[in-house]
């Protein structure tokens, strides 16, 4: 008997690994997916170990190369500021806290936005009412002016403040995704069987039904990291997020606005990377909603 | 339909009353205006004083929220925290030179993004569809104000190369613009760049959504139906095919008022356009809380109204929202006006 | 016998999938002829809905691709027809009506409106006000009551059976010489499919269309077709008058399908299911498609090798079947395996 058991759940366990191996295999195919993780991979290694990489520290001035263009000469592939500072390494200073910002973000707000979404899905009435409400409020003000407030008033220029600021308002499209797939997936056979076999409500949202939802929730993480990026890049631009010493791409473009009539590399250069980055982030999210959803392949 | 509108505007209105009590309650929490106050350098303690007295900032909560929401409703809006100027009269101003730049954006994003839409559905896989993608997705990947801040530099320099003025890069007027014809000019040339930057995001989120319309329409039976009656194709795409598929893309573009507010704090300071954005900005800046919650109730209306908007449109334009299915009695009852289940589901949520 | 007015002549239809390639028609031969109805049957899957999209051109060309064959109409072959002649010959001289109304209506626009559409195609003079009492001439023919009120209603606002009829009403608004019918009634509940079998009988009276009836609703066949083909696998397995082909079948398939369904006009004392699943049309069985399923095949080379012709098996009935001289005894003895008593 205990023999039939462990073969069943072997059945099952098998099944679940071919499900997501399945999943790969569609991701794979995608190939501006896969060229976007390999290159995405690349940008956020060097951020994280910049210290290491970069060629010159983030203050180290050098007066007498102030104010180049981007050049091969001494390896300034960005350039240097006003005081000679390499852009390179400042851009990639910077480029390390906006990784590190958005992925808190991401981490935080599908944390909050499944957990709140699942148990407005899952009790419905007026749990669910309320949260819908809660959510309409938090969408009724203008986004970015509710982050600039939140951001000036809290946010003090910490890193940590800025992103746990924006999870608190970026939590709302997973729970609105989330609160669908569990109002559909409560009424699926598994969750009664689950239930008569005595399983706490807790167990059964958490063991079954969130492993079932794992794909829009996925996919939407992936999303909120762009979102997450271009808006603290916007914050700090404006002055209201990430305060120096603490280097943060918005504010190298805010620094450089100045001078970048003749400058473009102090403004353009950040930029580019706030767009490759967030191109790639864009580009595997679509990989992994046609890897996850097929029925929902749009090309 | 009349009955559906005047639901929803009375729920609307009380959105906006409870929204009004949350960003009172909100912002005065976050960002007390009495600490404020007191953290300024070189304010005396008699100006506090009659800031306090004036502002009623001694009293408890609901009571400093029923005297602001007084001022809100009859004294347009009250008056500043800390300089004691009425707010309207700059806010009014600021207001009319944001609509300017928000309605371009948005009405030239619509035409563009639904136009490039269609086509990309009638030509799935062609070179356009292929670029028309790829602008959607720069679009969701540009940050606005550095792509402001790229057409000033683009712009700038050309015009420092070729003497040749195009567009302006900064405010929204010259000084010496003249009237009638001159002036609109000039006021389009001003307001070209910022709209433009304003407009590409939401040109890239529209025509995504009208492609995936299109075909999802086009795939229906009804089209298929068409074809059967020998309808010719450029007739089949305008009346079956785009006027279906346009019905989520325009409630989209009515409830998306919020982000195209959110759009505008940063393309009017980086263009220098004194809209509601640089005032906003300034308010900010200042820790002005009454100021900061003008512009939220200002937002709040447009938002609000925005999708009272959506909600009305869509219910013009989709008749099963509109007039919901009779059903026929067996043997000759008369026929009922509620379909089955009630209300049909509304798009959002 | 006179001149068919529509001839399919050995049509060959694939579809390219990401699973594979799907043969959906094979080798379909069948003549319509004026004023008759000829009825088209077999499970989902069997390919008449194809055939009857592919008169009209209707089928999406990727992914589906005409191997061969030709539909001959009026001296045409609507196969080669340009888009444009193509576009002359739909909604006029043939007309189609499809399964599910509500989802074949455009929801947007009022059912009035939409038979305008049929009207204006081929009239684009036609004044508004005539059009308008043309669409409730149309709507009373078809038996939907207040036709003015009506017309000026959307498709979700009627009943499954009066849309229905709205889209006869369409479908014979140019009184059009062919009329096919893809599953008219399936998606409509048993009571109402008596108004809906009146309103085809009365439009093919007005209009005297020749009509190809696709159903897998053998009864429908029984009361409104004056000829059947019984189609399998994407292949026409018996073809000939309905009373011939219902009473005595010459093919094995059409016997397992008489003695699968419960009846009103016979007593059983069981029912005797086919065995087996249809096939997959990617992966069709060699020879005879039905061999797998069939108890008279019972193994045999031929029909495991040889995909047998469309031949004639008694005066004006034809079998697909090697051994289509035994299926009478296959008949007789089924019957008698389901207890089979009472009057025919």
């Amino acid at each position: 008997m205990a023999e039939a058991i462990e073969l069943y759940r072997e059945g099952l366990r098998f099944r679940a690994r071919s499900q997501w191996e399945l999943a790969w295999r569609r991701f794979v195919r995608h190939k501006p997916a896969m060229f976007s993780l390999v290159l995405l991979l690349m940008i956020c290694g060097a951020a994280l170990f910049a210290p290491h990489i970069a060629p010159y520290g983030l203050n180290e001035q050098d007066l007498a190369r102030g104010s180049q263009a981007p050049t091969l000469r001494g390896l300034h592939l960005f350039g240097t500021d006003r005081l000679g500072r390499d852009y390179l390494s400042r851009v990639l200073y910077g480029t390390r806290t906006t990784v590190w910002v958005a992925l808190v973000v991401a981490l935080l707000s599908t944390a909050i936005g499944t957990t709140l979404g699942a148990v407005a899905g899952y009790y419905r009435g007026w749990i669910d009412s309320l949260l819908m409400r809660l959510v309409d409020f938090v969408l009724c003000l203008p986004f970015l002016a509710v982050l600039l407030i939140a951001a000036a008033f809290l946010g003090r220029g910490s890193p940590f403040r800025v992103a746990v600021i924006l999870a608190l308002l970026l939590w709302t499209t997973i729970a609105r995704i989330v609160r669908g797939q569990y109002l559909s997936l409560r009424e699926q056979e598994f969750v009664e069987a689950a239930r008569a076999a005595g399983a706490s409500d807790a167990r059964i949202m958490f063991r079954h039904m969130l492993p079932n939802s794992l794909g829009p929730i996925i996919v939407n993480a992936t999303l909120t990291v762009a979102l997450a990026i271009l808006l603290e890049a916007t914050l700090s631009f404006l002055g209201f997020g990430i305060q120096p010493p603490t280097p943060a791409l918005g504010k190298l473009i805010d620094d450089g606005k100045g001078a970048m009539l003749t400058q473009w590399w102090l403004v353009v250069m950040p930029g580019v990377v706030i767009v490759v980055i967030c191109l790639c982030v864009n580009f595997i999210g679509d990989g992994l909603r046609d890897a996850l959803d097929p029925r929902q392949a749009r090309r | 339909m009349l009955t559906l509108v005047g639901r929803r505007l009375l729920s609307s209105i009380l959105v906006l009353l409870l929204a009004t009590g949350v960003i009172f309650f909100g912002v005065t929490s976050i960002g007390d205006p009495l600490a404020t106050l007191r953290q300024r350098p070189g304010v005396s303690q008699q100006t506090i004083d009659s800031i306090v007295a004036r502002k009623h900032l001694d009293e408890p909560g609901p009571i400093q929220y029923g005297y602001w929401l007084r001022d809100v409703v009859t004294d347009g809006f009250g008056t500043t925290l800390l300089s004691d100027q009425p707010i309207w009269p700059e806010l009014r101003r600021a207001l009319w030179f944001t609509l300017q730049l928000v309605l371009t954006a948005e009405v030239i994003a619509l035409v563009v993004g639904v136009g490039l839409g269609a086509l990309s559905a009638k030509r799935q896989y062609s070179a356009l569809d292929y670029s028309t993608a790829a602008v959607g997705f720069l679009g969701y990947s540009v940050p606005i104000f550095w792509f402001a801040l790229v057409l000033q530099v683009i712009f700038t320099n050309l015009f420092r190369a070729t003497g040749v003025r195009i567009f302006y890069t900064a405010g929204l007027s010259s000084p010496e613009a003249g009237t009638g014809l001159a002036f609109l000019v000039d006021r389009a040339q001003h307001l070209a760049l910022p709209v433009i930057a304003l407009a590409y995001v939401h040109v890239a989120l529209y025509s995504r959504y009208m492609r995936a319309s299109m075909l999802e329409v086009a795939a229906a039976d009804y089209v298929r139906t068409a074809r059967a009656k020998g309808l010719r194709e450029s007739q089949i795409t305008r009346k079956h095919e785009v006027r279906t598929a346009l019905i989520p893309v325009v409630t989209l573009a009515a409830l998306h008022v919020g982000a195209v507010f959110s759009g505008a704090i940063v393309t009017e300071t980086v263009f220098s356009i004194p809209g509601m954005g640089s005032f906003f900005i300034e308010s900010l800046q200042q820790r002005d809380t009454y100021q900061i919650m003008a512009f939220l109730v200002m937002s709040a209306l447009f938002i609000i109204g925005g999708n009272l908007m959506a909600d009305i449109a869509y219910g013009y334009l989709d008749p099963r929202i509109r007039q919901p299915p009779t059903t026929q009695g067996v043997g000759g009852r008369p026929p009922t006006t509620q379909g089955v289940g009630g209300r049909p589901p509304t798009s959002r949520g | 016998m006179s001149t068919p007015v529509l001839s399919v002549r050995d049509l060959t239809i694939e579809f390219d999938t990401a699973d594979g390639v799907v043969h959906a028609v094979d080798g379909v031969t069948f003549d319509l002829f004026p004023e008759q109805t000829l009825g088209i049957v077999g499970e989902s899957g069997s390919g008449k809905t194809v055939t009857a999209l592919s008169i009209l051109g209707l089928i999406p060309q990727p992914p589906g691709r005409i191997v061969s064959g030709a539909v001959l109409y009026s001296g045409l072959d609507l196969l080669r027809l340009g888009q444009a002649e193509l576009r002359r010959v739909r909604g006029k001289d043939l007309a189609m009506v499809f399964q599910d109304p509500l989802t074949c209506m455009n929801p947007v626009l009022t059912v009035g409106c939409q038979i305008a559409e049929a009207l204006k195609a081929h009239d684009p003079a036609l004044g508004r006000a005539t059009a308008r009492a043309r669409v409730a001439e149309l709507l009373e023919l078809v038996g939907v009551p207040h036709p003015q009120a009506r017309a000026g209603q959307y498709p979700h606002q009627l009943s499954g059976g009066m849309r229905q009829r709205a889209m006869i009403a369409m479908a014979v608004a140019n009184q059009p010489r062919v009329l096919i019918l893809d599953e008219p009634t399936t998606a409509l509940d048993v009571t109402v499919q008596a108004q809906v079998i009146d309103a085809l009988r009365t439009a093919q009276r007005e209009t005297g269309a020749a009509t190809i009836l696709i159903t897998h609703d053998l009864g429908l066949i029984a009361e409104l077709a004056d000829r059947v083909a019984v189609m399998y696998g994407g292949r026409v397995v018996e073809a000939g008058d309905v009373f011939q082909v219902f009473s005595d079948p010459r093919h094995p398939y059409t016997v397992g399908l008489m003695s699968s369904l419960p009846r009103l006009d016979v007593d059983v004392e069981r029912l005797s299911p086919i065995d087996g699943q249809p096939p997959s049309l990617i992966d069709l069985p060699p020879g005879c498609a039905f061999h797998p399923r069939c108890r008279l095949s019972a193994g045999r080379a031929q029909c495991r090798q040889a995909i047998p012709m469309l031949l004639q098996a008694a005066p004006g009935q034809f079998s697909a079947c090697h051994f289509h001289a035994e299926v009478s005894s296959l008949r007789v003895a089924i019957e008698a395996e389901i207890g089979l008593t009472g009057t025919r």
